[in-house]
């Protein structure tokens, strides 16, 4: 237990330290590191409490994909060092301070409303979740439940992801003209026929090539 | 003094574990170019001990000794951890491999979920090298590198998905018990040439080779490296090549099954037949390193997001169609 209770500090220490860096780092590239080592410390605290099938899918699908296009980003728009900076140094017209403070005091209300659903109902842990079965892992029960239940739910949320895809691919479309496409159907049905032909070059005056 | 035992216990496991993937990485570099060289009728290395066997090490003492340069410009610190975490996860991956029912360092439930994570990290090791080097030819290698790994791991984790339907199970001894009868190789045979395809590319090795074409990016991400540093990369590379081919021959060859259960087949250690089966792969992927030109990227994006990706994700239906027709779904809980 004391082995648990230490890795649980260490990662969490991690996970928090990690979360604040990715806001105070001047560089975005830095930002984003300590974003990918927030997810990977945070998926290790998922599977110390039992859920190792989300902590590896959120290892897959945020550290393997998202935080990779973001990186992406970051890299390509070349914003290395940010001008202002209102946590460190001089205030500089802070135009994203009201919306920023107003999003972080709804966060910090849900969480106060959350932490203090514990401290008044003190019996949750015990009450309000199904009895752990350890005979089963959590990945069948996890499909047990999403397959059921919620199965229109899981669908829905599918189709919202196909559709945002969807709408992204239709905004940053746009039919280029002039441009010279590879048809590899063209190029390995082309026959003999089509392509040579054979000519008798007269002395001095060559062949003509019509084009 | 408990915990003192059991944590030196699982490193003395994980030492036993380590050095001989490392040595294994080592002796196929040598094999890769022996390979490499006798399909173009050179000789290859062949002048360090017998048959040129211990060239690897003496390019790894090379290595050691050469001097580490750090470019001015450079981000300092993340162009140190670069080949770290390239190698760190190269090997880290080796843990949840079974060698044979019982020879398995860490047995988990979701070990083919572990083992498709960290080969998704991977790509990072590349990203930063090229990113901190701040140089135009390993920034452009480190952006080729991450689109296409991105790219080819969505049709790893569908062709993935196909053998998971067959088994039910995430777990890797599962994966290989379910396959006792039939090897997923039969049934499943367009995947496994998927699974191949996507794994050269996942591992940049030729002819998807283009992280670090020569001839328009000098090395790569790698061009600013030198000396151990350079060899890490290297190392971490040629480990992930191993951990692709272990992953293939327990996903569709049937890992540490003998090829049939029958008297001289099945008194041979099973660990035996596992490094045979990982040592069949490493050969299909030098001897196509050798007789394949490199493809141009446009065509390698098109080949993984047109190609593969609807091809697989057509082929999931028809196995989990067949399987609910025929009743064939894997019930059993484990």
């Amino acid at each position: 237990m004391i082995t648990h209770t230490i890795f649980f500090y260490f990662f969490s220490i991690i996970a928090i330290y990690s979360a604040l860096m990715v806001i105070t780092s001047k560089n975005t590239v830095n930002s984003v590191f300590f974003l990918i080592l927030d997810f990977i410390s945070v998926g290790c605290l998922f599977i110390m409490v039992g859920a190792e099938f989300l902590g590896m899918i959120l290892l897959i699908v945020y550290v393997g994909a998202v935080a990779v296009l973001f990186l992406f980003v970051v890299m390509m728009l070349n914003v290395a060092e940010q001008k202002t900076s209102w946590f460190r140094g001089r205030v500089t017209k802070g135009t994203h301070i009201p919306s920023g403070l107003f999003v972080s005091i709804l966060i910090f209300l849900e969480l106060l409303v959350v932490v203090g659903g514990w401290k008044y109902k003190t019996n949750i842990m015990s009450s309000g979740s199904l009895p752990i079965d350890q005979n089963t892992t959590n990945t069948h029960e996890l499909g047990n439940v999403m397959y059921t239940d919620y199965v229109l739910y899981f669908q829905l949320s599918g189709m919202i992801l196909l559709l945002a895809m969807m709408g992204a691919i239709i905004l940053t479309y746009r039919k280029r003209e002039n441009i010279k496409r590879q048809s590899y159907f063209k190029q390995v049905s082309r026959e003999k026929s089509s392509s040579v032909e054979l000519k008798d070059a007269e002395f001095d005056k060559g062949v003509k090539i019509d084009d | 003094m408990e915990y003192l035992n059991i944590l030196l216990q699982e490193i003395y496991k994980i030492f036993f574990l380590v050095i001989p993937v490392l040595v294994t990485v080592a002796m196929i570099v040598w094999l890769d170019r022996r390979v490499w060289a006798s399909i173009q009728k050179r000789r290859g290395p062949n002048v360090v001990g017998p048959f040129g066997l211990l060239q690897s090490l003496a390019d790894a003492l090379k290595y050691i000794f050469k001097e580490i340069i750090i470019p001015a410009s450079a981000n300092k610190a993340i162009f140190i951890l670069a080949p770290i975490v390239t190698m760190t996860l190269a090997l880290a991956a080796w843990a949840v491999i079974p060698f044979s029912e019982s020879l398995i360092l860490s047995d988990i439930n979701v070990g083919i979920l572990y083992l498709f994570a960290i080969s998704s990290l991977g790509v990072y090791g590349i990203i930063m090298g090229g990113w901190a080097s701040n140089s135009k030819y390993p920034f452009l290698g480190a952006i080729r590198s991450a689109a296409q790994m991105v790219s080819y791991e969505v049709s790893i984790g569908i062709i993935i998905i196909n053998v998971l339907l067959c088994v039910g199970s995430l777990n890797l001894k599962d994966i290989v018990n379910a396959q006792q009868d039939l090897w997923f190789v039969f049934p499943l045979f367009p995947m496994f040439v998927i699974f191949f395809i996507s794994a050269l590319a996942e591992t940049n090795r030729p002819p998807f080779d283009l992280p670090e074409a020569e001839a328009e990016l000098v090395a790569g991400y790698q061009t600013e490296y030198s000396g151990m540093m350079y060899a890490m990369f290297w190392l971490g590379e040629y480990a992930n090549i191993l951990l692709m081919c272990a992953m293939g021959s327990i996903l569709f060859l049937g890992g540490w099954l003998p090829p049939l259960d029958i008297y001289p087949f099945n008194i041979v250690p099973s660990f035996f037949w596992m490094i045979l089966k990982i040592l069949f792969l490493f050969l299909l992927f030098s001897i196509v390193k050798a007789i394949v030109p490199r493809y141009r990227y446009d065509q390698l994006m098109r080949l993984g997001w047109k190609v593969f990706l609807p091809f697989s994700l057509f082929y999931v239906v028809l196995t989990a169609s067949f399987l609910f027709y025929f009743e064939l779904l894997p019930t059993k809980v484990y």
